[in-house]
């Protein structure tokens, strides 16, 4: 590694040359071939605070094609020994030109396309972009799709933070802890499944409501599963919370600020980890949340331990939500009534003209629901944070601009301060912790 | 959502900011109860600076910043480009939308990123995308798109089904001696 180094002796206090990439990059040393100042064409900016005169560096690539990098980032740290002196994030692996293709869809054609985005919870962006959608028409969900949509989002929030705790778990080599969440998942796509038809990309938002109502045996198969989650996140506590490896892994690792949540705009588990109390389901209610009674679960500490627990506690109140959503579950359509934005129910479009006439139109290209001229920026709260959409709508069936505001796209950008000083492992558990999802933060 | 109070709050909140910008406002529209302050290309720091230190208004936090390109608007608008920054105030839940409209030549505005850090992946991605220019930016290159991409993927006169730039993508390869990381 760096050991010929100039403070050659230094190197005796870390690991030897054993760490993943270290032969290459060895081998590359006279012409690294991952300096982000080569790839991109720059010379002359990097920082001479490497550790001293005469002390040198290694460029060590960590992803796009590693395990632990969680989709496809990819980052060039700059190390001294195992500690990292620059990280220097690589993103857009992974961009599909969703905003692109958005402005060439019908409203109704997009929703395919957010399932993409955050994939771990593909539900809550389905929910953000019809509450987008609504906004931008001047039009509501029926109360019946608002609590459907409630109970769905939440258990949505449920599967993507019961998975970022179990692969963060696995990252730290808690293996089976990753093992006990995909059980709990796999039970929450059955409902997901029995409900919109998919198990991953649900796509069950229109706008203006939902496809289809949710069958009857739903709000037994939500209690059902509500009644057995609590105790499986008490052995996930039981598991982690005083286990003295995932502690050492995760305590006091990756802190940020409260200031810097705010100065580098994070939202959701992340920015509430760091004391920041923002929760888009209180600022700015939308659904039935303004309805419903729940906390805004904060740390302090600001470490991935506190990420970690605001997850965790961030579930129990999903619970408290679906309990009440569900004692309030209204009967009643589930979609507008206004025959322009939503589809007529099939058995009268096959018997009624003006049903057909309505039909066709919301079907065909060029003439689907449409609205008036203007721009609108609406949010919600995804599991990772604020899902923000900005549209704009030139009166036609197609959005004129869509333009998605990731939460991982925020998030991630703090990433290079946090990991400053800290060991390779570290920045394993640091962007387990941010739970940056590739798919949305390159969309 | 009632629309009524939704606008009568957006009403007051542009009182104040008017009160406190002044003459930086060149315009101001609510559509669904949302506000919108349209300034200029020149004021904009200062306008921002002003927004997130006052006290009363405070919108400490940018919530997004993002970038429309107006060129097939069917009304005509001051210029092509449309910036927009979605201001939030983590202490009193409001959001306020700036925008600033930049020419269809050389598109140019001060960046933002000494303001707040979360500019600056935004700003690069208006480049990439939109091939907006912001000065003083501390490191504006390609975020989404790969290096040595030609044309902005975002703007209005570029094909959806694209160029064919995968047959151009600039190949790196160890034995030209240009380092890693291409296409």
């Amino acid at each position: 590694m760096s050991g010929e180094a100039g403070e050659g002796d230094g190197s005796a206090a870390r690991i030897p040359a054993a760490a993943p990439g270290a032969t290459k990059a060895t081998t590359d040393r006279a012409r690294p071939a991952c300096a982000p100042d080569v790839v991109h064409g720059r010379t002359g900016s990097k920082k001479a605070d490497s550790g001293g005169p005469g002390r040198r560096t290694m460029l060590l690539n960590l992803g796009p094609q590693h395990p632990a990098m969680h989709g496809t980032l990819r980052n060039v740290l700059e190390l001294d020994g195992e500690r990292i002196v620059r990280a220097n994030p690589e993103i857009g692996f992974l961009h599909t030109g969703f905003e692109k293709l958005g402005e060439h869809m019908s409203y109704n054609q997009w929703v395919t396309l957010s399932d993409r985005m955050n994939y771990l919870s593909p539900l809550n962006n389905n929910i953000g972009y019809a509450v987008a959608c609504n906004e931008l028409f001047g039009i509501e969900f029926p109360p019946r799709a608002s609590c459907i949509l409630t109970i769905m989002g939440e258990l949505s929030r449920i599967a993507d933070h019961i998975i970022c705790v179990g692969l963060m778990a696995m990252d730290m080599g808690a293996f089976s802890v990753m093992l006990w969440t995909f059980v709990e998942r796999e039970k929450l796509y059955d409902i997901f499944e029995a409900v919109t038809g998919q198990r991953m990309m649900t796509s069950y938002t229109r706008v203006g409501g939902v496809f289809r109502d949710a069958p009857p045996e739903f709000p037994a198969m939500v209690r059902n599963f509500c009644s057995k989650l609590p105790s499986v996140l008490d052995e996930i506590e039981y598991m982690l919370n005083r286990n003295p490896i995932w502690l050492g892994r995760t305590r006091g690792i990756g802190v940020i600020t409260r200031e810097d949540a705010i100065e580098y705009s994070l939202s959701g588990p992340v920015a509430r980890a760091s004391g920041l109390a923002r929760d888009v389901r209180k600022d700015r209610p939308y659904l039935i949340y303004r309805e419903l009674d729940f906390d805004i679960v904060t740390d302090t500490a600001g470490d991935c331990f506190a990420r970690y627990k605001v997850r965790m506690g961030e579930m129990r109140q999903s619970l408290r939500i679906i309990e009440q959503a569900l004692d309030r579950l209204p009967s009643g359509p589930v979609k507008v009534d206004d025959h322009k934005i939503s589809l007529p129910p099939k058995h009268l479009v096959y018997t009624d003209m003006e049903a057909l006439i309505h039909h066709f139109k919301n079907i065909m290209p060029g003439h689907g629901p449409r609205t008036d001229r203007g721009e609108i920026y609406s949010c919600t709260e995804s599991p990772n944070g604020e899902l923000g959409f900005f549209l704009v709508s030139d009166g036609t069936g197609v959005p004129y601009r869509l333009r998605v505001r990731p939460p991982s796209f925020y998030n991630y950008q703090i990433f290079p301060k946090a990991v400053e000083g800290l060991m390779i492992s570290d920045a394993v558990a640091v962007l387990a912790s941010l739970n940056v999802i590739a798919g949305e933060l390159d969309r | 959502m009632a629309t009524d109070t939704v606008t009568a709050d957006t009403v007051k909140l542009l009182d104040a900011a008017t009160a406190r910008l002044g003459g930086a406002i060149v315009g101001s529209t609510v559509f669904r109860g949302q506000a919108e302050v349209e300034v200029g290309a020149r004021d904009i720091i200062s306008v921002l600076r002003l927004l997130k230190d006052d006290p009363e208004l405070a919108f400490d936090c940018l919530a997004d910043l993002t970038c429309v390109d107006y060129l097939e608007f069917p009304e005509p608008k001051p210029g092509r480009f449309g910036i927009v920054y979605i201001l939030r105030s983590t202490r009193h839940g409001r959001i306020l939308r700036i925008k600033v409209y930049l020419p269809a030549e050389d598109p140019e505005i001060p960046s933002a990123s000494g303001i707040w850090k979360a500019a600056d992946w935004a700003e690069r991605e208006i480049y990439d995308m939109y091939g907006v220019f912001f000065g003083g930016h501390p490191d504006l290159r390609r975020i989404l798109m790969p290096e040595g991409y030609e044309g902005h993927p975002l703007r209005k006169d570029y094909p959806v089904k694209g160029r064919g730039e995968r047959d151009n993508f600039p190949v790196y390869s160890p034995a030209e001696d240009k380092g890693g990381g291409g296409a």
